[in-house]
């Protein structure tokens, strides 16, 4: 189990270089750059001579593979450079992010899975119901909505008209700012985990192993809670997975419309003003993130499959 | 053995509701096991073998249901008890192995806890004790190293053991009758005779009635004392097996016998004995329902196989 563990983790790097390179070439094509920004009031015509010596001091002047070499070899001393705008580390700046950034992506999915799964349960156990209808129109509405929509929907009525929640901000870390976006971001995962838990009960109640968990006299309640709870687990541990890998980056639109002072935000604001060494943390963040998640599901699956095999 | 059958079928009907009544597909079986006997029960694919047996247990799947006709079993009519009752009767005196030992397990459990449940189910006993009592039911089924093999999950064993498991857990709790659906079809052919024996000896020891159902002859003249055979959902021969084989009366059951090969006889190519098929197919069900059930194999006419009964 630990090596397999460690080996996952290895696995890792390679990707976050790829990764890290991929943002550096993008950003070397991107037109403008902190410097032209810094500049760019709007009134008077850029001085050449002032960007050239912005980019120096900022290093942009050098070739962007020396620029990457210089990246590179820093990410490996766990050094992300430092932000062109506060002139502070890129780590402390992404740390100062990142718990309301986990905070909101762990509160929307545990509320969409705590909804969502058994909704989709007790849907499949009636297939054709009212309920079972319900959760599904609902589940296809939430997943075809566009989550900032939904989030403007949540804001005018819950804020504005009940006047219960407030509308937006961090409210210094108070739980009743946190209901909102987290209920927004998490509808989407929820609809989808409400879908899946349903597809894999119908698929799981026709197997061969269910009837005879049945011939061999148990309850309904017995073979849902003997046989078919923890088939049905590894089905819908993927999506959980994969909805809270990728949730991060999902969080990006939401974080800006709540003004929640998360990663997502900070992405935003840094490639409006070209602040590329904040920018390239933050994605950074956004895609260990997602890779942590999926090692993490792939030692829960070898954890409650015995068929996959550890190695 | 008594006078009192085990298991009495009395015009046993299985149908699948329509707006006027049922669409049948068994039709009128009656048959009675006696106490410890073996009984065959022999037909094609479609023939409706399965579904009799599963009306038995009472796990026929949805829409098909009993439409007519009574199930005995010790006298007291299945179909009149509660769920609840059913369920004390399912596994405990009336068992049933399955066709695919490679899906009729759960993947996700240990062989010994699938067997233990049994012992927890219909004999109250906690897991620990139930599953020192798992080793011993698979000691009994003959597998090689029980102690160690409990801990073991379907998908390291091979098919025959996982069928010698089906039969460990059907007999966990010395049932009446054991019902055994195509035990052996999916088996190797060296496999096929060994689980064949082992489910003859244990039940001659423990005294519990079979009810074998299979398409292949040989498996029922190995083991039953009687043999029913079925055809388009009908009983069209019910005899003694040694006499069935000495002199069919029904024409499908001539056309049976001759389609078996004969040890010492070449068949096949030039000259030599061909194998008898029998010609024609099995046509629409509902065209079943009206027509001369088996004129449609055109080698043989019989007036008594009409739709009606009506000889």
């Amino acid at each position: 189990m630990l090596r397999f563990t460690m080996r996952r983790l290895l696995q890792m790097i390679p990707t976050i270089i790829a990764v890290a390179l991929l943002i550096f070439v993008i950003f070397s094509v991107v037109p403008g750059s902190f410097a032209s920004s810094l500049m760019a009031d709007g009134k008077t015509a850029s001085d050449p001579e002032l960007l050239a010596r912005l980019n120096e001091q900022f290093g942009l002047d050098k070739p962007v593979y020396i620029r990457a070499w210089e990246y590179l070899s820093g990410l490996a001393h766990f050094d992300l450079g430092t932000s062109f705008r506060t002139r502070e580390p890129v780590l402390d700046v992404i740390n100062d992010r990142i718990w309301a950034s986990l905070k909101l992506s762990i509160a929307a999915m545990v509320f969409a899975i705590v909804i969502g799964v058994p909704l989709g349960f007790i849907a499949a156990l009636r297939p054709g119901s009212v309920l079972d209808s319900i959760t599904m129109i609902g589940a296809v509405s939430g997943l075809s909505m566009p989550q900032f929509w939904l989030g403007l929907l949540l804001m005018y009525f819950f804020a504005l008209v009940l006047g219960w929640l407030p509308s937006f901000g961090y409210g210094g870390g108070d739980l009743k700012y946190l209901i909102l976006p987290a209920i927004t971001l998490g509808v989407t995962p929820l609809a989808l985990l409400a879908r899946t838990t349903r597809a894999g009960v119908l698929e799981i109640t026709n197997e061969d192993f269910i009837r005879t968990a049945h011939s061999k006299g148990m309850s309904n309640s017995r073979v849902i809670r003997w046989h078919l709870m923890r088939n049905v687990m590894v089905l819908v541990v993927t999506t959980i997975g994969l909805q809270f890998g990728s949730m991060m980056g999902q969080a990006v639109v939401i974080e800006k419309l709540f003004s929640w002072p998360g990663i997502g935000s900070l992405l935003i604001d840094s490639v409006s003003i070209r602040d590329i060494p904040v920018v390239q943390g933050t994605i950074l963040v956004i895609v260990l993130w997602f890779l942590l998640i999926n090692t993490f599901v792939d030692i829960i699956y070898a954890a409650i499959d015995p068929r996959i095999k550890q190695t | 053995m008594t006078d009192t059958p085990l298991l009495e079928l009395k015009n046993l009907h299985v149908g699948i509701p329509k707006r006027d009544g049922y669409l049948d597909i068994v039709k009128d079986v009656s048959f009675s096991i006696m106490p410890g006997e073996a009984f065959g029960l022999v037909g094609e694919s479609g023939s409706g073998k399965s579904l009799t047996a599963l009306s038995l247990i009472r796990l026929l799947k949805k829409p098909l249901k009993v439409s007519k006709g009574q199930i005995l079993f010790k006298g007291r009519d299945l179909q009149t008890l509660s769920d609840r009752e059913m369920r004390g009767l399912r596994g405990e005196r009336i068992a049933m192995i399955f066709q695919e030992p490679m899906t009729a397990l759960n993947p996700l459990k240990t062989v010994g806890r699938q067997i233990a449940e049994m012992f927890v189910l219909h004999r109250g006993m906690g897991w620990a004790e139930a599953g020192r009592k798992a080793v011993d039911a698979l000691a009994s089924v003959k597998v090689p190293a029980p102690e160690e093999r409990v801990l073991a999950y379907p998908h390291q064993m091979s098919g025959g053991m996982r069928q010698r498991v089906m039969i460990a857990i059907a007999l966990a709790c010395d049932p009446d009758l054991l019902i055994a659906d195509e035990p052996t079809t999916a088996l190797d052919v060296t496999v096929q005779d060994e689980v064949l024996k082992l489910i003859g000896e244990l039940c001659a020891a423990r005294g519990t009635a079979v009810l074998m159902i299979s398409h292949d002859l040989g498996v029922i003249a190995n083991m039953c004392q009687r043999v029913g055979v079925m055809y388009s959902g009908r009983l069209v021969e019910e005899r003694d097996t040694y006499d069935l084989f000495a002199a069919p009366r029904h024409p499908y059951t001539k056309g049976l016998l001759g389609a078996l090969p004969r040890l010492g006889t070449r068949h096949g190519a030039a000259g030599r004995q061909r194998l008898v098929d029998i010609d024609g197919l099995i046509k629409d069900r509902e065209a079943l329902l009206q027509e001369f059930c088996f004129q449609p194999r055109n080698t043989i006419r019989d007036p008594r196989l009409r739709a009606d009964g009506a000889a």
